[in-house]
């Protein structure tokens, strides 16, 4: 207990000490070295342009934009990418239909349909969203598709000499539990891959808001300690969204799953 | 009732082009709450032959009856107790043995009720809330023929259930396995690769020679339970089908 309690406290005193290095490090290194606040701002700057009116007054209708449109894809690619998958991963004929046609989409990066987003919706949302959609779907219909193909022949049969025999029931009871570790670590996935699409959808400016517009915004601007904090935000909200994911899947999974971190 | 009949069943598939005979003309009648070993060397097709009775494959020709009834895919009536680990990691030992009921549509009182008489029979009763991965093999496949005498079946199929077991909890499992089979008085169909624990559990071994897997000998075990095994008896049929199955393989 006492040595466990020990090598804690070790190891959150590195964390605080590397964390204190690389500031003081930065801060040095942008004040005496670059001497320059468009190509390197210090960590002093950046910590006034956060709480520059500039920033503070419109972060939370920011943070929201953002929020919207990356609910928006991730909620679409979920609602049809976790079917499809499952469908696919279950019926072979549904598989073989799909799958040439997800293998010709499925290479196109995301961003190259921002040009189709922006003619098929404007400069709307549902474009941001369309954008972040494709970022997330095919993670999520692979997580959902390999899940389902990898579930064991023994709990399908064991089901089904139980009384589970219907497609829809042993997908219900047998398979989409047993893909779940699978199915959430695909998403996990998307969610990252989605949170990259959202600065790029963004920055082609379908909104007046949004995190990733003003990142783009305050560089046009050269104010460089504001895209500094931008970026900040951007990288600590995808951190807290990621953890929050993985603490909801942990405390739903590991009940019945140990060792296994999706 | 539990009375299983194979009548002329013959069982081939298809492998690289060419057809390959599992199974020839097997007739064979299973009392009802008898208990029924198959033995033979591997790839005799005895499981093959335990999973068309459970009605997860289909046989290329005959029948097979359970109690007149014809048999064409799976159903609650057969339990099966499989190999390996086929309880769902995912539901905790009294979700798993109350699995078939929920299938059935049984209320959760009654699930619950159920879920603990047969909890009691296996001897778990302090590990209803656990789940699988915190039980050792041998409690888990406690638990499987829980799950499957849940729903209450005419007959119990099990397929090597204690074969990932070692020695000891295997002679133990075997030991309650007879003392369950006393209480709820089920057939009971039982493969195994152990000639040992089929002259120990068995009412009538049925011995199955190399492929393509026909009935070589059926032999009565009239004897009283519990067996023992360092008896001259015990070891006189235990050579005699040890014989039998190396015969059969060497004909294979």
């Amino acid at each position: 207990m006492n040595i466990r309690l020990h090598s804690r406290i070790r190891r959150e005193l590195l964390t605080a000490l590397s964390v204190a290095a690389a500031i003081v490090l930065w801060q040095v290194v942008a004040e005496f070295i670059v001497d320059n606040r468009i190509i390197l701002p210090s960590f002093t700057d950046v910590v006034a342009a956060f709480l520059s009116p500039a920033v503070m007054n419109s972060l939370l209708i920011d943070l929201g934009t953002s929020l919207l449109h990356f609910g928006v894809g991730l909620g679409a690619a979920l609602l049809i990418g976790i079917p499809l998958g499952v469908g696919m991963g279950w019926f072979r004929t549904l598989d073989s239909l799909a799958d040439p046609i997800i293998e010709v989409l499925r290479p196109i990066p995301p961003l190259a349909w921002i040009p189709f987003a922006i003619i098929w919706f404007g400069l709307t949302t549902q474009a941001a969203g369309f954008v972040i959609f494709v970022g997330a779907f095919f993670p999520i219909l692979t997580g959902a598709y390999t899940g389902l193909r990898g579930v064991p022949k023994t709990f399908v049969e064991a089901g089904k000499v139980l009384g589970c025999d219907t497609n829809l029931e042993l997908i219900r009871h047998i398979a989409l539990p047993a893909a779940l570790p699978a199915i959430a670590s695909g998403i996990r996935v998307a969610m990252g891959v989605g949170w990259m699409c959202l600065v790029a959808a963004e920055i082609f400016g379908v909104s007046r808001y949004g995190i990733g517009h003003k990142l783009w915004v305050s560089y046009s601007l050269q104010n460089m300690p504001n895209v500094v904090v931008y970026m900040l935000i951007l990288g600590f909200l995808g951190l807290v969204i990621d953890r929050l994911f993985r603490a909801y899947t942990d405390s739903r999974l590991l009940r019945w799953r140990t060792g296994e971190v999706v | 009732m539990g009375r299983v009949i194979i009548n002329s069943l013959s069982k081939s598939f298809a492998k690289e082009n060419e057809s390959i005979t599992a199974l020839r003309d097997i007739n064979l009648e299973i009392r009802d709450d008898e208990f029924v070993c198959f033995v033979g060397p591997s790839g005799c097709g005895k499981t093959t032959l335990l999973r068309i009775i459970a009605g997860l494959e289909t046989a290329t020709a005959g029948s097979v009856t359970l109690d007149g009834e014809a048999i064409t895919g799976p159903d609650p009536k057969r339990g099966m107790v499989f190999q390996e680990y086929s309880l769902f990691p995912w539901r905790t030992v009294t979700e798993n043995i109350a699995f078939g009921l929920e299938m059935k549509g049984a209320p959760k009182s009654e699930r619950s009720r159920t879920a603990r008489e047969y909890l009691d029979l296996v001897g778990l009763a302090q590990f209803a809330d656990h789940y699988p991965y915190e039980l050792s093999g041998g409690m888990r496949q406690r638990v499987a023929i829980a799950r499957a005498l849940a729903n209450d079946p005419d007959v119990l199929l099990m397929d090597e259930p204690f074969g990932a077991l070692d020695a000891q909890t295997r002679n133990r499992m075997q030991k309650e396995l007879l003392s369950i089979w006393e209480k709820t008085r089920k057939t009971i169909v039982f493969v195994t690769h152990s000639v040992d624990e089929a002259v120990y559990l068995a009412d009538r071994i049925v011995v199955l020679s190399g492929r393509p897997g026909t009935v070589r000998e059926v032999l009565d075990l009239p004897w009283a339970r519990p067996r023992d095994r360092t008896s001259t008896e015990f070891a006189d049929i235990r050579r005699y089908v040890l014989q039998l199955i190396n015969e059969g393989e060497q004909t294979q």
